[in-house]
């Protein structure tokens, strides 16, 4: 079953300034969409209402070829947001924040499963180490396993190469590729070049609330 | 890349599938770990209802009777206040790290996973503060007879000052130093379960009425339980994303 998000006539408004306005666009399964735009853009505020976080804005989000807030269990079920803050807990194990998340999304999940994902993220061997006693890029890295713990079809990432060392950027670059081989589709932001994954779809958001898409 | 394990399978879109209890338990274990790990935090409210508690004979009189009068008053006012001091970190470290977040995208009813971190609030202050007051009460000279009453009324009161000051928590969780807002905000209500828990261990003192306000308690808890997550729910809502 193939999956679709779109954004209708979408406008944001932040502090008498306008983000971007009469935004439309869609993404299916097999796509990835990168949002760019200068610091303060609204890059992140865009990902927000993606995401079904932020509510005031004008236009419409159709999930499935529903409106979103009709259909948003199911869409929260198809969903992987990562934000700017990693969400991992620093007094837990990377396996027990896995196993939080895991639970979240309704089944327990074994702890095999846990380990081959912290395996393939980088972090064998501190997968019993408080969090906190991580550096920054690992705990992005627990972040990240959870790409591959749960699986979902969307994935929302915001600056998700943040703090991660260069084999970490194309490990996680292929990632991307292969969920969008899969039939998933990733909507990001990023600073980075992205030059393996070709030619992608990009929103570009700019001054006073234009914006361009490619 | 191993490609022996299903993550690397076509994936499809997937129904919700509940999974509640799940999510349930895990929220409840969660939570009681990582307060087990910072102990210092389950400690603080414990150790100033035992100080404050230990100053009164000191500043009041060191006469049993005087001190038995004002016990139930005493005990309970500082049992509020050490509930009130440990509710600003409820959500807080959550927020901070990007959990609560997570939290309020997970396909689970909201009310439902705020109630589970409540009930862990409430297990590790509200409950010690219950098991502890008898103690604290013999150093008052509170009668024998009135302990139980004490516990059962602290134990009753306290898991509706734990679910009303969530709201509170939930309320002020995006304010940088929330702390006096939150007491203010949530004081108020807290002010029935103050009148009819210490009017219960002073009605033991007196030997009448301890059920109706035990049953009062009870009610008060009741309504707490019905209303107060879907109020926590829809402040995370507002603060987080506000």
């Amino acid at each position: 079953m193939s999956f679709r998000l779109q954004g209708c006539q979408l406008r944001c408004e932040r502090d008498g300034r306008e983000l971007f306005r009469d935004l439309d666009f869609d993404v299916e399964g097999g796509q990835i969409l990168r949002i760019e735009g200068p610091n303060g853009s609204g890059k992140t505020t865009l990902l927000k209402i993606l995401s079904g976080q932020l509510h005031d804005f004008d236009g419409e989000l159709r999930w499935c070829d529903q409106p979103l807030a009709r259909v948003r269990d199911h869409y929260l079920t198809n969903l992987l947001y990562l934000g700017h803050a990693p969400g991992v807990k620093a007094a837990l194990t990377p396996l027990e924040n896995l196993a939080w998340y895991q639970a979240l999304a309704g089944d327990a999940g074994s702890e095999a499963t846990r380990l081959t994902v912290l395996e393939r993220v980088g972090l064998m061997g501190f997968e019993d180490v408080p969090a906190g006693q991580l550096s920054a890029g690992q705990q992005r890295r627990v972040a990240l396993a959870r790409l591959e713990l749960t699986p979902r079809a969307l994935w929302v990432l915001d600056e998700p190469f943040t703090a991660i060392d260069k084999q970490g950027v194309e490990a996680l670059e292929q990632r991307l590729l292969a969920h969008a081989r899969r039939g998933g589709s990733v909507i990001l932001t990023t600073h980075h070049d992205l030059t393996p994954l070709g030619e992608l779809r990009r929103i570009r958001l700019g001054e006073g609330g234009r914006h361009v898409i490619q | 890349m191993s490609s022996s394990n299903t993550l690397d399978q076509p994936l499809s879109i997937i129904e919700p599938h509940g999974g509640l209890g799940v999510a349930l338990i895990a929220t409840l274990r969660r939570d009681l770990t990582l307060m087990l790990r910072r102990r210092s935090e389950v400690m603080n409210p414990l150790a100033f209802f035992a100080l404050v508690i230990t100053l009164f004979p000191l500043g009041l009189s060191p006469d049993p009777e005087l001190l038995a009068t004002v016990a139930p008053g005493l005990l309970w006012v500082a049992a509020l206040l050490a509930t009130l001091l440990s509710l600003d970190s409820l959500f807080r470290a959550d927020f901070e790290d990007g959990s609560l977040e997570q939290l309020l995208l997970a396909p689970q009813p909201l009310a439902a996973m705020v109630l589970a971190k409540v009930v862990v609030h409430w297990l590790l202050t509200g409950l010690p503060l219950a098991l502890m007051a008898p103690v604290l009460g013999l150093m008052l000279g509170l009668p024998a007879g009135s302990h139980l009453i004490l516990m059962l009324a602290l134990a009753l009161g306290s898991a509706s000052l734990s679910l009303v000051g969530a709201i509170g928590a939930a309320l002020t969780v995006g304010l940088a130093r929330g702390g006096v807002l939150l007491s203010l905000l949530v004081l108020p209500l807290y002010i029935p379960v103050l009148i009819f828990g210490a009017g219960a261990v002073q009605a033991a003192l007196l030997g009448s009425g301890v059920a109706a306000h035990l049953a009062i308690l009870g009610a008060l808890l009741a309504l707490a339980v019905m209303l107060a997550p879907w109020a926590i729910a829809a402040a995370l809502r507002i603060s987080v994303n506000g």
